[in-house]
């Protein structure tokens, strides 16, 4: 029996389409969108003036606190604007704007990065390397590497688990990674360990993924430290907590982080490209997108740059076929609709998913019918029925004492609710004012 | 037959006796006192409870204005001037007397001068589609038109106008309570003084972005050209981040800004028609100017 997390979760469709597709490096964009903001907590402030020319991996927006991190210039190139863009948030955000220098030879090189095994530097060197090359969470909620790995000191720290769960569907990115950079990403784990001494290290991959599991079983054979787990395909298992209790059957406490029971949780992602600022002192610029849909032409898999425009990433697989109606920022389940294709790709950008008229339209809601649905799939163990009436409402005292905070926003009700009730929706918005609310009151 | 009608009225009348006495002891242990003042107060103001005072309701507000010594600040926008008073008569203290305001609505991005460009299914209601995204128009400032704030409108003062898509305010009805300005996730309504006759001039849009982007997205938006700022004789308009805001106290509704504005962005209400000919003779040049 494959281990998972035991309360809730749902089975979508996995519709993997891009999984045996090969990452591709996507043609360097003309012009860049950096926005100033691709990660939780105080944007970086802009250090460069328009008209400046600029180098790869060149810090253009500074840090602007703890909880932040640097923007570096994906390109080399001018800077031709600072303006405010629509991002993948739905809003105007302050982005930098540059001109990619068709003749500067260091934007179209492709550099094979031999694989550099020692580990050489001080753990807090590391830390502070982490910081400096704007590494932040690439699983999705773009925390800032640093941050979560300043531990306090007196913490018990006795487990680092790697995601490489990839519970959505749909996306291929982290598993694609594992397969082609498997070696690196072990390097990777054994950096992290380093820098936090911790002894062991379990990475976490979907059964869905055989592949990678072989691969990852074959390179940790005579390690004693890496251990691989193999998990049952159930949504939202890349979840911090649900996969902390499948692996470890440790329970985080609510409202607490797996810090609280001695986990440090790590995207595969992540690792990378701690892995490349480390051995090979390359800034986070370039991620890993999965451009897919059920009607595209060629779905597949691209390291692209930061900033370039979705337009760039859906001209390149084809262009929009017909009867697109939403393209979403992410996978089908967490993921957000965009609002047009100018939008560039940040950080945080997994996946973009085109989705054709007859898959893209939300159920009428009708009413509650009991049936409890639910309450079964809530991975947190809620009760999102309530939690949506208790908002609808505006009962946001008894909401926020039946753990509306708890909420992970994994959409698991809303996706099973056969009365297509906006569940998530309003939870969503019951959290918000919850979170007003609890500032207000400190 | 006799000693038992008589028995049981002595055990009920001794029941009543005891039960007098205990709650005479437990009123008199648990007497909380109050001051006679407040519940005079509160027979003055509206029981409208609406909150636009900033207390809880009127009974609290009666409280707040009873105990607290400078009661300049406070003021019912219900009841009003008179209101106040009414109640400064009864507490002997000075009230400040304030012009009575209106809510404004300050968007026009009806459907068809503000395109759609995307289509929206969650649930119908402003705040939760703010928190998600800037809305079905390129506009990021105007209406949303789920109407949160007609929902929460207690003296039924709003609509939503289903031609345009707006919310419209009954100004006979609206007592400016300010709640609908509170429930506004873009902030697009504002409290503005009702002068004689109702007569008012504004902007009515809040979009800062360039003029290029926001004509874009609006035919009727504010572009921050500064032709009214220029031609206001009491400087009564000022122009931040690309958008022009008359100063209400300032103005004298000359209405010379309603006439250079190239988007007719700047609403004016109730004034009488100006005469054909000068109307004319402005609006046809702009017309052309805009159309080109």
């Amino acid at each position: 029996m494959l281990k998972t997390f035991p309360k809730g979760g749902v089975h979508p469709p996995e519709n993997k389409i891009t999984s045996s597709k090969s990452i591709k490096r996507m043609t360097v964009p003309k012009v860049v969108y950096v926005p100033i903001s691709q990660h939780i907590g105080i944007p970086a402030e802009i250090i460069v003036n328009v008209k400046d020319t600029v180098e790869i991996g060149q810090v253009i927006a500074k840090s602007g606190g703890f909880v932040s991190s640097n923007v570096h210039s994906p390109v080399a190139g001018t800077v031709t604007k600072l303006d405010l863009i629509i991002d993948t948030s739905g809003y105007k955000k302050q982005c930098i704007i540059i001109r990619t220098d068709p003749k500067n030879e260091a934007n179209f090189q492709e550099v094979d990065y031999p694989l550099i095994k020692d580990i050489t530097l001080e753990p807090k060197a590391i830390l502070q390397k982490i910081n400096d090359y704007g590494i932040v969470g690439l699983g999705g909620a773009t925390f800032p590497s640093h941050v979560k790995l300043s531990v306090k000191e007196g913490t018990v720290l006795d487990h680092l688990i790697i995601n490489g769960v990839e519970c959505e569907p749909y996306l291929t990115a982290d598993h694609r990674l594992m397969l082609e950079k498997a070696e690196e990403i072990i390097v990777g784990i054994e950096i992290l360990m380093h820098a936090l001494h911790i002894n062991k290290a379990v990475i976490g991959i979907e059964n869905n993924k055989k592949d990678a599991i072989d691969i990852f079983k074959k390179l940790t054979q005579n390690n004693e430290k890496i251990k691989v787990a193999a998990l049952q395909v159930k949504y939202p298992q890349g979840g911090e907590k649900q996969l902390v209790r499948a692996i470890l059957n440790r329970e985080v406490p609510k409202n607490g982080l797996p810090l609280d029971v001695g986990v440090i949780v790590h995207n595969v992602g992540t690792i990378f490209a701690i892995y490349q600022a480390i051995q090979h002192n390359i800034p986070l610029t370039e991620r890993v997108v999965t451009v897919t849909g059920k009607k595209l032409e060629n779905p597949a898999n691209y390291w692209v740059k930061i900033g370039t425009p979705i337009t760039d990433l859906v001209n390149e697989v084809g262009g929009l076929p017909e009867g697109t109606r939403k393209i979403v920022n992410g996978g089908p389940m967490m993921g957000k609709a965009i609002k047009n294709t100018d939008v560039p790709v940040t950080k945080g950008t997994s996946g973009i998913l085109v989705i054709n008229e007859d898959e893209a339209s939300r159920g009428e809601p009708k009413n509650c019918i009991r049936c409890g649905e639910c309450v079964f799939v809530c991975p947190m163990g809620l009760e999102p029925h309530l939690l949506m009436n208790l908002s609808e409402k505006g009962m946001y005292e008894k909401a926020s004492a039946e753990d509306i905070m708890t909420c992970i926003e994994c959409g698991s009700c809303s996706y099973v609710c056969p009365s297509h009730r906006p569940l998530l929706d309003y939870i969503r918005f019951g959290k918000q004012i919850v979170k007003k609310l609890n500032t207000a009151k400190n | 037959m006799s000693e038992s009608v008589l028995y049981s009225i002595f055990l009920l009348a001794s029941l009543g006796i005891i039960a007098a006495v205990v709650l005479y002891l437990v009123s008199k242990k648990f007497y909380v006192y109050e001051d006679p003042l407040i519940g005079e107060v509160d027979a003055i103001l509206p029981a409208a409870n609406c909150g636009g005072c900033g207390s809880p309701g009127c009974k609290a507000f009666a409280e707040k204005l009873v105990k607290t010594e400078d009661i300049s600040d406070l003021f019912c926008p219900v009841g009003g001037n008179a209101v106040m008073k009414m109640v400064a008569e009864v507490l002997g203290k000075q009230v400040a007397e304030k012009e009575p305001t209106l809510a404004v609505i300050r968007c026009q991005g009806a459907c068809d001068v503000r395109p759609k460009t995307t289509e929206y299914q969650g649930p119908r209601n402003c705040a939760i589609s703010a928190m998600i995204y800037s809305g079905e128009t390129d506009c990021q400032y105007g209406c949303l038109g789920d109407g949160d704030c007609v929902a929460v409108c207690k003296f039924d003062a709003m609509y939503m106008d289903e031609a345009t898509g707006l919310p419209v305010v009954i100004t006979d009805k609206c007592t400016s309570c300010g709640a609908c300005a509170e429930a506004c996730p873009r902030d697009i309504i504002e409290m503005r003084p009702k002068h004689k006759k109702d007569l008012k001039i504004f902007v009515g849009c809040l979009n800062e972005d360039k003029a290029g982007i926001a004509k874009k997205s609006c035919d009727v938006a504010c572009i921050g050209c500064s032709k009214c700022e220029d031609i206001c004789p009491k400087d009564a308009i000022t122009m931040l981040n690309n958008l022009a805001y008359i100063d209400p106290i300032t103005c004298t509704l000359c209405r010379k800004c309603v006439e250079v504005c190239p988007t007719h962005s700047i609403i004016e209400t109730n004034f009488p028609p100006k005469k054909v000919k000068k109307v004319e003779a402005i609006v046809e040049p702009e017309k052309i100017k805009t159309d080109a």
